[in-house]
């Protein structure tokens, strides 16, 4: 698939280069190659960017859920395989530790210096990525279904439990409620948001040891299950595809998904007009009585490697800024969270800028929480499927967190 | 054949099988002997669209110096074969020293991922791989017994399972299996039980895969024995058949031993396969029920963080696991060999 797109940009690229765009990038010759994820706002992006392609300058873009599992080795190779990765807070901290990435700060200094600072992803002092997006996971609500049993959307999954509870009660649906549950990375991510909701630390002030196995911990894993009493048995094969695919065919009434699919579900495809006029897009709830939403915000961002020549990164630089200028935004206005000008936050919007604006956490930036996040995602599963207690997965996920990060020289 | 002619003969696919097979096992047992270099940390303030926070980082330049002292990293010896991802000796000798009771020394054991991963990996093969050989030879003589005309067709509806890529052949049928798919849906009235999940019970997704191996794998062994078929002399049949063997006599006596061989060659190929059981847990989604040693080589080396030491020591377990496992089946077919020559 990414190879049809690579090709298809390409001669996207030729056509264009042929015509004015030259003009609009400014952009006398470089390489622009782009690896990215893969999802409509970052199609976008790269179409824009490779409107700069000219007989000097060429623009390819590799876009592809795996990007995670590429980037360091492609970025190693010098010159790099691909002169930008685009990253998330987590997918940023290898480049990071491997110091594949370039400062930006001349860059910025020279073709784009209004760029707000919030877009400006500081770490010691130098600016390595410009954010573009935000993203979050928050609640999904039926309008209809709260009103025929008579209450209100929820703000706290205490309230959320007393929703599915009547919808289950009035015989609306079995199974009302979905998250984002599958093993794995996903399942990770829920315990992620729903702990730090309970105010938990992931890990040991100023250390990479564990700290997991304690009473919000605990509270977290006994929330989770509570929630996934109301979703269909088959909630631990859940991603992201499936739980908008059971929201659009009107199987749900509450779900706790992912913003940046709230535009592919409120459009009018594989839907019917009752479930996407009536569903509402609402800032994550809080839990256990805390004032922090549980979940985490997430930024998407562009890098620039640092193994490529200074022309090389200059070109990528302009490209992607072009990909990214007000009027692309203006035309692409619902498929993302923008953080970049001509963004008019819409209705698919809502969730994440109330998630973001009631102080919800960042996804934290640690070098060792992928590890974390690895052993989350594969050792609660037999908590959720009644098989072993809470406080037995918890010391589960932190046995196999040590063992990981004593391997990976984290701790010793 | 001289000894001179045959290494020249020879040499090229030795060339390449120590190219492409013995030296990447060298490099993967060399890697799984070492770990990452401890990493230097440092805390520094990271900033971006949702504030400021202090956060740790690994000190790149610190951490640069010690890969150039030690581009391999550091030697940790077997290290990383017993520790909990692996052998978890230290676990094991824990949980029997503390519990009470057989079943709860299983339970403990059954909590470590490699041996969660080792018990289904091997259900999987031994029940898998008979399962195999026995329907395979069923379908053979089945279509060998069919007039002429309609065995083309029949052979290429049988084949199918195998053509069809393992998985796309897994997403197919875990779309089937869903609760509101056609065979989900339809088992759920059958039981009369609107909570019956396959992907959700460990067992009943262990069952749905195995029938899912059985189902990719049987025209393979299908294929082997209609050839085989092929070759049972038509005068020993006969000479059978006048002596009044019924036809399962016939089967029993005549052709299965004549089979023999091939049933040897097809155990040992379905054993290797099956030990390997990968694409059917990633296409089902079952790794909340059911992980294979393949696939924690696999989850150790996607995401964020790669751990390779980890990855190359289940896969250097894996291959001595597959040596275990067809170590008799080697022994019988040198002693077959030697009996032959001798």
């Amino acid at each position: 698939m990414s190879f049809t797109r690579t090709t298809t940009l390409t001669a996207v690229a030729t056509i264009l280069g042929a015509g004015t765009a030259m003009a609009d990038c400014g952009i006398e010759s470089g390489r622009v190659a782009i690896l990215s994820n893969d999802f409509p706002a970052l199609h976008a992006m790269a179409e824009g960017a490779a409107e700069c392609a000219s007989d000097s300058v060429t623009v390819t873009a590799n876009q592809t859920t795996e990007h995670r599992d590429i980037q360091v080795a492609a970025l190693t190779a010098n010159p790099a395989e691909y002169t930008s990765a685009v990253v998330a807070n987590s997918s940023i901290v290898p480049l990071l530790n491997e110091g594949l990435i370039r400062p930006l700060d001349d860059l910025i200094a020279q073709y784009a210096p209004d760029l707000p600072m919030t877009n400006r992803i500081t770490i010691d002092g130098q600016v390595m990525a410009v954010a573009f997006m935000a993203n979050a996971q928050h609640l999904f609500v039926r309008d209809d279904v709260l009103a025929q049993v008579g209450m209100e959307r929820p703000t706290t999954y205490e309230e959320v439990l007393e929703v599915l509870a009547a919808v289950r009660e009035a015989g609306i649906m079995e199974h009302p409620f979905a998250m984002n549950t599958a093993s794995g990375w996903n399942l990770g991510e829920e315990f992620v948001n729903m702990y730090l909701g309970h105010g938990g630390q992931l890990f040991e002030a100023g250390s990479a040891a564990p700290a997991i196995n304690n009473e919000a911990g605990i509270a977290t894993l006994e929330m989770l299950a509570a929630l996934n009493e109301y979703a269909n048995p088959d909630f631990l094969t859940f991603d992201s595809n499936a739980t908008q695919a059971l929201w659009e065919s009107g199987e749900l009434a509450v779900a706790y998904m992912w913003g940046s699919r709230g535009g592919g579900i409120l459009d009018d495809e594989n839907s019917t007009p009752e479930v996407t006029g009536n569903t509402a897009l609402i800032g994550a709830p809080t839990v256990a009585g805390g004032d922090t939403p549980a979940s985490t915000l997430w930024w998407d961002g562009f890098t620039i490697a640092a193994n490529i020549s200074d022309e090389d990164a200059a070109a990528t630089f302009r490209a992607l800024m072009h990909g990214l200028r007000p009027e692309v935004i203006e035309a692409n206005n619902d498929a993302a969270v923008w953080l970049m000008p001509g963004f008019t936050p819409g209705a698919p919007a809502e969730g994440v800028v109330a998630t973001a604006t009631s102080g919800t956490r960042p996804y934290p930036m640690v070098p060792y929480v992928g590890l974390m996040h690895t052993a989350l995602g594969n050792e609660l599963a037999q908590f959720l499927q009644g098989e072993e207690s809470a406080e037995q997965a918890l010391a589960d996920v932190e046995a196999a967190y040590i063992a990981a990060a004593t391997e990976q020289g984290f701790l010793q | 054949m001289p000894h001179r002619t045959f290494i020249w003969f020879i040499l090229p696919s030795l060339a390449a099988m120590i190219l492409f097979i013995a030296l990447p096992i060298v490099s993967v047992v060399v890697q799984s002997l070492y770990v990452e270099h401890e990493q230097v940390l440092v805390t520094v303030e990271n900033c971006g669209p949702f504030g400021c926070t202090e956060e740790t980082r690994v000190d790149r330049d610190a951490t640069a110096e010690l890969r150039e002292a030690q581009p391999l990293g550091r030697f940790n010896g077997l290290g990383t074969y017993f520790n909990r991802a692996h052998l978890a000796t230290a676990e094991i000798a824990e949980a029997w020293a503390t519990s009470d009771s057989l079943g709860a020394f299983w339970d403990r054991v059954m909590n470590l991922p490699f041996y969660r991963a080792l018990v289904f990996t091997l259900a999987y093969t031994f029940i898998v791989t008979p399962l195999v050989v026995i329907l395979g030879l069923a379908i053979a003589l089945g279509v060998n017994a069919l007039p002429r005309i309609f065995r083309g067709v029949t052979i290429f509806f049988s084949l199918l399972p195998m053509i069809v890529t393992p998985l796309i052949g897994s997403l197919v049928l875990f779309w089937m299996i869903d609760a509101e798919g056609v065979i989900g849906a339809t088992l759920q009235i059958l039981f009369d039980d609107p909570d019956l999940s396959l992907k959700a019970s460990p067992a009943l997704t262990w069952i749905t895969l195995f029938i899912y191996g059985v189902w990719s794998s049987a025209p393979f062994a299908f294929i082997v024995y209609y050839a085989g078929l092929q070759t049972v002399p038509e005068e020993t049949l006969e000479a059978a058949m006048i002596d009044g063997a019924s036809r399962w006599e016939r089967i029993r006596y005549v052709v299965i031993p004549h089979l023999a061989p091939l049933t040897v060659f097809i155990m040992l190929i379905q054993f290797m396969d099956n030990f390997r059981v990968f694409e059917p847990i990633v296409g089902f989604q079952a790794q909340a029920s059911a992980t294979s040693l393949s696939y924690i080589i696999y989850s150790d080396l996607r995401g964020d963080v790669q751990q390779f030491g980890s990855a190359a020591a289940t896969s250097v377990l894996t291959i001595i696991g597959v040596a275990i496992l067809l170590t008799p089946v080697l022994i019988r077919t040198w002693r077959d060999f030697n009996r032959k020559r001798a």
